[in-house]
């Protein structure tokens, strides 16, 4: 007779229970640790007037939240942000499913077309952003030599230097950045409509164009919307690309609330003040992500 | 005049051969049954049919006109698919609508004949409700009205029945036949479910590796097989098939009776050693072999109506009608007129 059952093994290490905590902590202490330790002390923060050179919580209500909304460049921050991020990924969900279309195709060389999509979201941020600072450069662009050589324009383009051109580079390689994870999310959602349906709808005779308006986008929809959720969540959030490109210039044009949150708070020790600006979009990134997933989940018709 | 033709069609994919040369002739109003095992190509030929595979070679003709390099729109066909592949996103009207809106039938008439096809199939009631809301056999009917609304000319099923549950496909088998008696349509129906293609089929087209073996009214590919593989694949259980130096010998399960069961005349006579007996209510099945082909084995199925009592591990006499018994070439087993018995 053995007397060794599941309920009471022989070492503690037997134990589901200890394992299970043991397995899981490394992921329980890095989130405590990067994510809600500095969460929680932002929030603290916010309430207080702590600069850098004066690191003592003295907590202030809502004053620092009054002053930080009082601030004009602030103002200009959260329009550039709502604009930069509806604006690119308007581009991004056209763009991603233009690609996922291509990706689901059969040819050759496809590998390498899916390599080359792929490329912008696997290259390290900075570094990509440091290629398109060159490539934007006031006066070494090589866009701007391409456009000098056709004969389009004389002298330069000063892409990063003037404010509306400033903006657009900044969507513009956003968009570049980021199309890639879209295009792979769009792409699983093309694969999960059976062929049978495609099939179906050739035989029902269906042209090009209402096989897309009538069968793949609202099939798609909710998979665009997710899709659409991580865009406006990595935009919003996301101050890599500007940072590196514009710094926010020229006259705060391309300012973005993460960018403008990290000049008050880091560069210009204002620690309170920052940590208000960049609470600010949280609730609002919360409540994006509910209204999203909701939405995904009751289209989901399959 | 043939309403739908192929002729010499070909499939192949890199260097898979699918469909390798096949000609059908059916007729208007025909029920034409594709039945083979899984890989045989009897999907990849109803697709050529359909126009969403283009064959490799060959021609395909409805009502005497060459459609082979049509796409699927201008063919006046409509499939009916194993998943029933319903829009999903789509109430059961829209559904059933689809195919008349993308050939622009105006709203009035549109709504006319989605009403004529769901009161043909029984689903008035249902019209405002989603694919998902719905049952299979449900889902089969929206189906079935989705493609019979723009009165197409030919009628393709992959496998329609498939995935109902084994009560509901027998209803829903006659109701099928029922409908397309009363609309009148060719179809052509793939399916790998021998009792299907015998119930339902005017005419079964036997398919293996891309060719048709046979094809013939059911009692035809069921009493004269056009050779073994048709013997075999048809019928459950199997011809039994017995290899002589000339040549191939069978006979069906039911028709190898006990010696004196059966009152006929000219009747050859076997000794069946009887290994084990299945009884299965309706009847019985024998297993064993005859003297003289100790390695084939031999299934009887006797009726329950025959009561002669037949012990377990012991030699019995049986015989059968030589009418009931088959021959086929020994090379290339294509059926041969009868022939004397050697061993």
């Amino acid at each position: 007779m053995t007397t060794r059952t599941a309920k009471t093994p022989r070492y503690w290490a037997d134990s589901p229970r200890f394992l299970a905590g043991l397995f899981m902590s490394p992921t329980i202490i890095y989130i405590v640790a990067l994510v809600g330790f500095p969460f929680v002390l932002a929030i603290i923060y916010s309430f207080t007037d702590i600069t850098t050179g004066n690191p003592e919580l003295e907590f202030v209500g809502l004053d620092t939240f009054r002053i930080v909304f009082n601030d004009p460049v602030f103002r200009r921050s959260l329009g550039n942000t709502f604009w930069f991020a509806v604006i690119s990924n308007l581009l991004v969900v056209i763009l991603a499913t233009g690609l996922a279309e291509l990706l689901t195709k059969d040819f050759r060389g496809k590998w390498l077309v899916r390599f080359l999509v792929l490329l912008p979201w696997v290259a390290p941020v900075s570094l990509a952003t440091v290629t398109w600072l060159w490539t934007l450069d006031s006066v070494f662009s090589p866009i701007d030599w391409l456009l000098r050589q056709v004969g389009l324009i004389e002298g330069n383009m000063y892409w990063l230097g003037r404010p509306t051109l400033a903006f657009i580079s900044v969507v513009a390689v956003q968009v570049w950045r980021i199309a890639p994870l879209a295009a792979v999310i769009v792409m699983a959602g093309m694969m999960a409509i059976p062929k049978d349906v495609h099939d179906a709808v050739e035989v029902d005779g269906a042209g090009p164009w209402r096989r897309l308006f009538e069968i793949n986008i609202p099939l798609l929809a909710p998979i665009i919307a997710v899709a659409v959720l991580f865009g406006v969540i990595l935009t919003m959030s996301d101050m890599s690309v500007i940072y590196v490109l514009t710094r926010g210039g020229p006259t705060n044009r391309t300012q973005v609330l993460p960018t403008w949150a990290f000049f008050k708070g880091i560069e210009g020790g204002a620690l309170g003040q920052g940590a208000a600006v960049a609470l600010f979009l949280f609730p609002v990134l919360v409540a994006l992500t509910a209204i999203v997933l909701r939405l995904a989940r009751r289209r989901e018709v399959l | 005049m043939a309403l739908l033709e192929v002729r010499g069609l070909r499939k192949e994919f890199g260097d898979v051969v699918a469909v390798d040369g096949v000609d059908i002739k059916s007729e208007e109003g025909e029920f034409l049954v594709l039945l083979g095992p899984s890989g045989c190509g009897k999907t990849t030929l109803l697709r050529m049919i359909a126009g969403l595979e283009h064959p490799t070679d060959g021609q395909i003709l409805l009502g005497g006109e060459d459609v082979t390099d049509l796409p699927p729109r201008a063919r006046r066909i409509a499939m009916v698919f194993q998943s029933y592949a319903l829009y999903p996103h789509m109430t059961v009207a829209r559904n059933i609508a689809f195919p008349l809106k993308a050939q622009g039938v105006e709203p009035e008439k549109r709504d006319e004949k989605v009403k004529w096809a769901a009161e043909l199939f029984g689903i008035e009631h249902l019209l405002n409700r989603r694919p998902r809301q719905l049952s299979g056999g449900e889902r089969q009917r929206v189906a079935l009205a989705r493609a019979i609304v723009r009165e197409p000319s030919v009628f393709l099923l992959d496998e329609p029945l498939s995935n109902l549950d084994a009560k509901l496909r027998a209803a829903a088998r006659d109701d099928l036949l029922g409908f397309q008696r009363q609309i009148g349509i060719t179809t052509v129906y793939v399916t790998h479910d021998q009792v299907e293609a015998m119930g339902m089929g005017d005419r079964i087209a036997v398919m293996e590796k891309g060719r048709v073996r046979q094809i013939g009214t059911p009692e035809e590919v069921y009493h004269h097989p056009a050779d073994t593989f048709v013997a075999q694949f048809i019928g459950s259980p199997p011809m039994n098939l017995f290899q002589t130096k000339d040549h191939v010998f069978g006979f069906r399960p039911e028709t190898f009776l006990p010696d004196g069961v059966a009152e006929q005349d000219d009747r050859v006579p076997f000794d069946f050693f009887v290994n084990r007996v299945e009884y299965l209510g309706s009847e019985r099945y024998l297993y064993g072999h005859i003297n003289g082909f100790e390695d084939t084995k031999v299934i009887a199925m006797l009726p329950a109506t025959v009561r002669v009592p037949l012990e377990e591990q012991k030699m019995h006499k049986f015989t059968v009608a030589s009418a009931d018994l088959r021959f086929f070439d020994k090379e290339t087993g294509l059926k041969i007129p009868p022939q004397p018995i050697t061993s």
